[in-house]
């Protein structure tokens, strides 16, 4: 051991008498130029994959996009019938109002939740209180669509039943609540961090002038943190037009103009996950498939955009 | 909300506006005041000097309680503004910040127009009275005016605030205090963000609000302390080590540390 030590000491020794060149470079000079190369193709590649996703999709649908679609049946006919033989419609009207309806009542529930238990854990919790809650935020957001589409079918489904005496419970109440459950954590986290960018001399300032702590919060705090708030919501509307393993267990999967919350719908995202498996590749129905996956993908992409916009908004002033 | 203010009593003339007794505060474990007596005249501009971290600042911030927005704080003894103690346990913090305003060290306009900057503190004291527009025109001309900003800002009254300069906005934050009326204004390094002129300029409105309040000023600048105010407090590691009139602080100090510091021996 000791005589190693020396070797390796007398040998430095021996670097150090001629390390006056300027251009030696040691093991951590290659490791830095290796990792900045892994990490550039890993960030390159995320991209890559997206735009080739994006790319075969688009691929997929556009033979039905050129060839066989109809624009004003696909996007006004109420009547999704892929396997009439005779006539096979596509039209896409009554699962854009599915995918709607169950969004807009998710937004209702998960709205006043998630701002509420934001300005709870931002300005109301302190110490261990608001670390726990955050985590808890933090553990709701895990929970996999699956769970919560479980959730809906064995719990919601008997509750809603029994509750409003319909015959059916697997419907856009039940699929609203499950999806309003699943997107509110995710939404009060974005609008916790928003709540906690808003910066603290506000707050001390408007308590100096003797403002109670919610006249703070409403007349400082919420106009301060506006625009985040807003990407916070739209992220969770992104969230439900999106979602659909949950949604396709909970709304009953049929297809209907809704007009009430206790009427069973289907959305657009739950079609594709049960119907692309039965269908011949490269067939009309496939590619309808697919052509509502692009408009889905536009939706999501449009939304999702406008919310980072709106919350960069926030940060650049 | 007016009944509620005539819970301060009214002090006799020459009583102070301020007194400590016996107050001490802890961060946590670190104790930053020790057993502070004070009494502050009413109607003067006292500073607070000393080295950095001797308890200026958070003394300052207990006389309107603002130090309680941290739960790491534990204060003990007295204050009394104007013959009440603001510490007793009755006592509502709404109606000591009306009475006592403050301006911060970085001065801190809300994010609101100029004009509303003003109404702020006016609107959340008086809720239950809806004051017409030509009363709160007449609010706002008469507090900017105070402040010396009028004439610079009547034109663009629905600007964001935080488009004006430092100065500008420091005035603001000091033009706000007036509507709630307040009799009490303390200072927390005031004109630290300023440059020299605009450091003139806010002295100088200091200057011109003393008499009308009993004003509390916590200065880093041992000039300044000089130049702009009537009696001086040295502090040092949490103790008051002298009070006495700046003039004779300046010249003739009682303490060696006084004199040490004032002369630039250390701090």
């Amino acid at each position: 051991m000791e005589d190693l030590n020396s070797i390796s000491l007398n040998s430095q020794n021996e670097k150090n008498i001629g390390s006056d060149q300027l251009d030696q470079r040691n093991l951590d000079w290659y490791i830095d130029k290796a990792v900045s190369m892994i990490v550039f193709i890993a960030g390159i590649s995320a991209i890559i994959f997206i735009v080739g996703i994006f790319l075969f999709i688009a691929k997929e649908g556009l033979s039905f996009i050129i060839k066989d679609m109809d624009f004003t049946e696909f996007f006004t006919s109420p009547y999704w019938e892929p396997s009439d033989e005779d006539a096979p419609e596509y039209g896409i009207l009554a699962l854009i109002l599915g995918t709607a309806s169950v969004t807009g009542l998710a937004m209702l529930i998960a709205i006043p939740f998630s701002l509420g238990t934001a300005i709870y854990i931002s300005e109301f919790a302190t110490g261990r209180t608001k670390e726990f809650l955050k985590i808890l935020v933090e553990l709701l957001a895990a929970i996999p669509s699956v769970v919560w589409g479980f959730i809906g079918l064995t719990i919601m489904n008997p509750i809603i039943i029994k509750l409003f005496n319909v015959p059916v419970g697997l419907n856009i109440l039940n699929a609203g609540v499950i999806l309003g459950l699943m997107a509110a954590p995710i939404m009060t986290s974005i609008a916790e961090d928003t709540l906690k960018a808003v910066p603290d001399h506000y707050r001390e300032a408007a308590e100096a002038l003797g403002a109670t702590k919610w006249q703070m919060i409403y007349k400082v705090v919420l106009p301060a943190a506006k625009n985040g708030l807003l990407g916070a919501v739209l992220l969770g509307v992104g969230r439900g037009f999106g979602e659909t393993m949950a949604v396709l267990m909970a709304t009953g999967h049929s297809i209907n103009i809704p007009t009430s919350i206790f009427d069973s719908v289907r959305a657009l995202t739950a079609t594709i996950a049960a119907e692309l498996g039965e269908t011949a590749q490269g067939s009309e129905h496939y590619g309808a498939l697919f052509t509502i996956g692009i408009f889905l993908f536009l939706i999501t992409f449009i939304i999702n955009l406008s919310a980072d916009l709106i919350i960069r908004g926030v940060r650049k002033k | 909300m007016n009944a509620s203010t005539d819970n301060f009593t009214t002090a006799p003339e020459n009583a102070p506006a301020i007194e400590t007794q016996n107050l001490s505060l802890w961060y946590g474990n670190f104790q930053a005041l020790e057993n502070i007596d004070l009494k502050i005249k009413k109607g003067m501009i006292t500073s607070l000097i000393g080295p950095s971290g001797c308890g200026k600042s958070t003394l300052l911030r207990c006389v309107n309680r603002i130090n309680e927005r941290f739960d790491y704080v534990r204060i003990n003894g007295k204050i009394h503004v104007e013959g009440q103690n603001i510490y007793a346990p009755e006592v509502e913090l709404i109606q000591v910040r009306k009475r006592i305003g403050m301006v911060f060290q970085r001065p801190n306009p809300l994010p609101i127009s100029i004009r509303e900057n003003i109404l702020f503190g006016h609107q959340i004291h008086h809720k239950n009275q809806k004051s017409s527009k030509e009363e709160k025109d007449a609010i706002v001309e008469d507090a900017l005016k105070h402040v010396l900003l009028w004439d610079k800002v009547k034109d663009r009254l629905h600007r964001d605030a935080i488009s004006l300069s430092l100065e500008e906005q420091q005035k603001l934050c000091i033009a706000r205090l007036l509507p709630v009326k307040p009799s009490v204004l303390l200072m927390d390094e005031p004109c630290s963000a300023l440059d020299p002129k605009g450091t003139e300029a806010v002295e100088e409105l200091i200057w011109e609000l003393r008499g009308k309040f009993t004003i509390l000023i916590v200065t880093h600048n041992m000039a300044q302390a000089r130049r702009a105010s009537e009696e001086s407090i040295f502090m040092l590691m949490g103790k008051v080590v002298e009070h006495t009139e700046t003039g004779q602080m300046f010249v003739t100090p009682r303490h060696k540390e006084t004199a040490d510091y004032i002369e630039g021996r250390y701090g």
